[in-house]
This record gives structure tokens, sequence and C-alpha cells, in this order.
């Protein structure tokens, strides 16, 4: 299992905010529909989307996610920004997309 | 036991959104219900909030354990549903380009309540919604 602190070690990967680094990466999710993320993403999963709205703080704390990744430079609203420091969200960014952020973990081993 | 608590919810107020759930989350766990009991409720509430947020000109959740069920209800004040039948299709959405490019508007939040509760009733009319969910307590 590998923890958050490790992902951002690479420079493909930003931390945007975020303070509970040790926290580990249970799998990863991939999904752009909040439904569907609810319903399909499991605890500590690491969540990569395209998503920047401040709803998906409030998704990634309900799951208990360990981070939310942000994938394809996707621009992230400032209170999205805010709000995750407030419910201590782990949110991360990247400019590779959900595929290249899998092979890359792959890579890792 | 018997607790009940009310939470009011906003219409579009995005800001918010699932804190009224992670109250729900946060209280059901302290009772020390089982995690993937607790997962089921959770999802359903949050659909709740967020359907009361969408659609609705606002309204509230409300939370009741009685005996050994665990009662959601979600209550509104319109406009309503006004073909029942169709928003419990999987995919059918009314919602705008402006919340579908948050994420929302999958067609999946009823559909969901219904699949994640041990009962669904929902009523509904121009004066507003109720969605009644229950569990018997794993
Ligand atoms: N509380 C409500 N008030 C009015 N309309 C609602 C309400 N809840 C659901 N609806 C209607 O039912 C449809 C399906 O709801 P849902 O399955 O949650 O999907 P979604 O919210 O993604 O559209 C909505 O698009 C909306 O037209
Ligand atoms: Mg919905």
């Amino acid at each position: 299992m590998m923890k958050v602190r490790r992902l951002i070690e690479d420079p493909a990967f930003e931390l945007v905010t975020g303070r509970d680094l040790d926290r580990e990466i249970k799998d990863f999710y991939s999904g752009d529909l909040l439904s569907w993320v609810m319903s399909h993403a499991k605890e500590n999963n690491a969540w990569c989307t395209v998503l920047t709205h401040v709803n998906i703080v409030a998704v990634s704390a309900l799951l208990n996610l360990s981070c939310i990744i942000i994938c394809e430079d996707a621009e992230i609203e400032l209170a999205t920004i805010e709000k995750a420091k407030k419910e201590n969200v782990n949110v991360v960014k990247t400019s590779l997309n959900t595929v290249e952020v899998i092979q890359k973990m792959i890579s890792y081993g | 036991m018997n607790i009940d608590f009310e939470i009011n919810i906003y219409h579009e107020d995005y800001h918010n959104a699932g804190s009224a759930s992670s109250e729900i989350k946060k209280y059901l766990t302290q009772l020390g219900l089982n995690p993937k009991f607790i997962r089921k409720i959770v999802i359903s509430s949050y659909e709740a909030e967020m359907n009361i947020v969408i659609h609705s000109l606002g309204g509230k959740l409300k939370l009741d354990i009685i005996g050994n069920h665990i009662i959601l209800t979600s209550i509104d004040k319109g406009p309503g549903i006004r073909d029942i039948k169709m928003a419990l299709t999987e995919g059918f959405s009314t919602a705008s380009k402006k919340v579908r490019e948050m994420g929302f508007g999958a067609g999946m939040g009823l559909p969901n309540m219904k699949k994640n509760s041990d009962k669904f009733e929902i009523k509904s009319s121009p004066k507003g919604t109720i969605v009644r969910l229950s569990w018997v307590i794993e």
C-alpha cells in the first residue's frame, strides 16, 4: 500500500491542500458523475476526476477517501480549496489523465 | 431508543451541500453501527439532500430512530415531480447543463435511494415531495 506522501514525491503530482499525508491509498477510483462515485468509490480510495466544484469535497469526506486527484490540469475553484482545508480533505493535482495516473501507479509496482 | 433530528436544506446551496449527510453519518457512527450499513444510509441521504438542493425550493432531512428502525425523511416545498415513474428510471434527469457540469444529473439518485434502503416510499404534488426511506438496524 502507498501513502499520499509517496504520490506527491513524484513531480507529476502537486499537493493543492492536505495535512493528512500519511493516509494510505487503497486502490484508485475514477469518475466524474457524483452519484456513481458516491455509490461505488470505497473508503481510502484515491479518486481521479476532472470535477473541481466544491461538492467533490463533501463526497470525499462522506466516503472517507484518502485523496482527490484532479487530473488534466483542470482548474480548481478557490471555494473548493478552502472547503477542503476546512474538512481536512487531501487534494492533489496533475496534468496526467486518469489512465496515465494508473499507468504510473503500476510502474511503481 | 428514540431520537430524531431535522436539518434544513436550501435551494442551490451548493457550498453547504453534503453537510446534512455528514451530520447523519457522524451521528450513526457514534451509535456504533456497522460501517457498511451506515454507508447505505449515507449514500441515500446524500442523494436526498442533493435532490432538495438541485430540484426543490428547499426543504429538510429528518432522521428518526424508532425501536430497531432508522427512518430518513426528505421533505421539500415543491415544485414536485410531475411523473414519478419516469423520475425513478435509471438515467432520467431534468438537471440543467450547469448542474451536470458540476457532476450531478446522472439520474441515479432516486434509484440509488431505492436500492440502498429496505423500504422506499415517495409522494409528490406541486406543493412538495416527500421521500421516506427506512432500514431495519443490522
Ligand atoms: N425533491 C425533488 N423535487 C422535484 N423534483 C425532483 C426531486 N427529486 C427528484 N426530482 C426529479 O426526478 C429526477 C430524477 O432524480 P434523481 O434520480 O435523483 O436524478 P438526478 O438528481 O440526477 O436528476 C430529477 O431530475 C428531477 O426531475
Ligand atoms: Mg438526484
